[in-house]
């Protein structure tokens, strides 16, 4: 058996691999990049909501970026129980305190986080919303207590502007 | 594949074939010897690849008149249908055609299962039919999301979140799939683009599915290996051609049935609603023809587990030459196998109807029980009944049941020995 040398036609072929490899990483790249969200959607990133005429107890539903968004004025005993809801009762535990700054007001995305369908409000067995497309429960504060869902809705980036306007994104 | 050397009697088609041998192939598809006991549940491929032309035939057409924007597809759909000549019948064609596609292929595929014809040395055939069935899976969805109504719209969000379920990456190929931040435009002409590429690429497998048959040739009833060409083969044409046609026929005139008469049963009455990114329908269900997997998906409490399990259900078949580990191909010869084919039939039929119910109560039970029984029957039953199960002799040819058996003592030593 003779010892195998690196000699000046490995060094090229691997050269070339190399050099050929970044060639056809870089045509392809673009052929899926241009898949991804283009700028006019990016250019929708924020909208604001005038939400004076919510009542305590509805729920108003937006559209953001595609998607729903629910905007609850939530009344005192509603608060009261979401706030009392132990943590170690929960698939997802996160705290209201920490999903609903403003307590009143719960801005959440309204798509369910199993497959993506718009959860109906005040149905369910935890007094929040139900998802009708495969059974998943959520309380009132949005939380994922019993389905298939593996996370509590989502909360978008917002702010309230001044007392009556939230901008969402 | 026939043997003997061909030659065109014409000096033209000497010359022409000399060039490019395209006579040859016709002489080989027109003799090709064929078992001579294939009986109706054979005829299927043709009828398959009748429906697939139909499809191109009728999707071309469509295309015609079709608009792929988010707020003129559904218009330009309406559009079809009542101001285009002929236009609610080639689209009553196309949607039904998706339907009478799938019914061929589950009856094409659950005859393999009867035979074996997925056994050695056929799996690759077998093989290329489970990514053509993936990719007829690929191209119904797509095309149903064409129509842009809620049912479009709601599958199509459902469907891509499937792959939200990946860890780290979900998200972002979610969105990419999407190419924004939910099903809209952008996802719609997407999904046209590729509901009009999977089609050529489906009728290039069956090509492959069909050269990869040609080298084995047919399995059979029977299940045994014969010699070609013999006694026990017949040509392709006329025999299996005129045959063939027949069930077609047949297969037609249930076919026109739901086109003239029901055209509107085996779709949901929503989608005839425009899409609407703020309400989702009561009920979303699949296609008929998806039901079952949907019921699998469902059966697990688990979102990433479910479409795990999802996945598995189809890929496990791709399995299948090796996990069904009995010699003989036939279930004729395999009492114990037959009663567990019908079992798994009936236990398909099952969750497609439980895929059609609310995810809840006895239906959620009994999806579970049937998703459980499905892989037991493909990871447990077939492998153990390959060593477990006494089968039946098993004749040396075709035409030996009816002509008696053979004297020879090899053969017939050769016979035990499958037998055990």
């Amino acid at each position: 058996m003779t010892e195998k040398k690196t000699n000046r036609r490995d060094f090229l072929f691997t050269a070339t691999y190399a050099v050929g490899a970044v060639g056809v990483g870089a045509t392809i790249w673009p052929m899926i990049d241009q898949m991804n969200p283009d700028a006019s959607v990016k250019a929708l990133a924020s909208t604001e909501v005038d939400v004076s005429a919510v009542n305590p107890g509805k729920t108003i539903t937006v559209l953001w970026r595609g998607k729903p968004i629910f905007i609850r004025r939530r009344t005192q005993d509603e608060i009261a129980e979401a706030r009392s809801v132990k943590l170690e009762d929960l698939k997802h535990p996160e705290k209201d305190e920490d999903r609903a700054a403003n307590p009143e007001w719960l801005v959440m995305l309204g798509v369910c986080t199993h497959l993506g369908c718009v959860p109906l409000d005040q149905k369910g067995e935890y007094n929040g919303w139900f998802c009708p497309c495969h059974g998943s429960h959520y309380d009132i504060s949005g939380r994922i207590r019993k389905g298939p869902a593996p996370t509590n809705m989502e909360i978008p980036k917002y702010e309230f502007v001044n007392a009556n306007t939230i901008k969402i994104g | 594949m026939s043997d003997h050397e061909y030659t065109p009697k014409s000096k033209f088609g000497k010359w022409f074939n000399d060039r490019l041998p395209l006579l040859t192939l016709a002489n080989h598809l027109t003799d090709y010897p064929t078992p001579k006991n294939l009986n109706y549940w054979w005829t299927f491929g043709g009828i398959l690849t009748f429906c697939l032309i139909t499809q191109i035939v009728t999707g071309l057409v469509l295309a015609m008149h079709y608009i792929a924007h988010a707020d003129m597809a559904f218009d330009s759909v309406e559009h079809i249908m009542r101001d285009v000549n002929y236009g609610w019948l080639i689209r009553y064609i196309h949607a039904n055609g998706a339907s009478m596609f799938f019914l061929a292929v589950y009856i094409h595929i659950f005859r393999s299962l009867f035979y074996g014809s997925y056994k050695a040395p056929r799996e690759i055939i077998w093989i290329i039919g489970i990514i053509i069935y993936l990719l007829m899976m690929a191209a119904a969805f797509l095309g149903y999301v064409l129509p842009w109504g809620q049912m479009s719209f709601w599958g199509a969000t459902v469907i891509t979140n499937l792959f939200s379920a990946i860890p780290l990456v979900g998200e972002g190929i979610v969105t990419w799939l999407w190419g924004g931040y939910s099903v809209d435009n952008p996802t719609l002409t997407r999904f046209f683009t590729l509901h009009y590429l999977i089609p050529f690429l489906i009728l290039g497998l069956v090509v492959l599915h069909i050269w990869a048959l040609h080298v084995p040739g047919n399995n059979n009833p029977v299940g045994i290996d014969i010699k070609k060409p013999s006694k026990d083969t017949v040509p392709f044409h006329p025999y299996i051609v005129i045959k063939d046609g027949f069930a077609l026929l047949m297969f037609m005139i249930v076919f026109a049935f739901f086109v003239f008469y029901t055209p509107n049963i085996l779709g949901h009455a929503d989608n005839y609603i425009e899409a609407n990114p703020l309400v989702t329908p009561a009920h979303i269900v699949p296609e008929w023809y998806l039901l079952p997997f949907y019921a699998i998906l469902r059966s697990v409490p688990d979102k990433l587990l479910g479409v795990v399990a999802m996945l598995s259900a189809i890929l496990i078949l791709a399995a299948l030459p090796w996990l069904d580990t009995s010699k003989i191909r036939s279930a004729v010869f395999r009492p114990l196998y037959r009663q567990f084919y019908w079992i798994l039939v009936a236990d398909v039929l099952i969750l497609g109807y439980v895929g059609a119910m609310p995810a809840e109560g006895l239906y959620l039970l009994v999806a579970r029980v049937a998703t459980a029984y499905y892989f037991l029957h493909f990871l447990v039953i077939l492998p153990v009944l390959g060593w477990k199960e006494k089968t039946l002799p098993i004749p040396l040819s075709i035409t030996e049941p009816i002509l008696g058996g053979s004297p020879n003592l090899a053969t017939a030593k050769n016979k035990e020995s499958l037998n055990k």
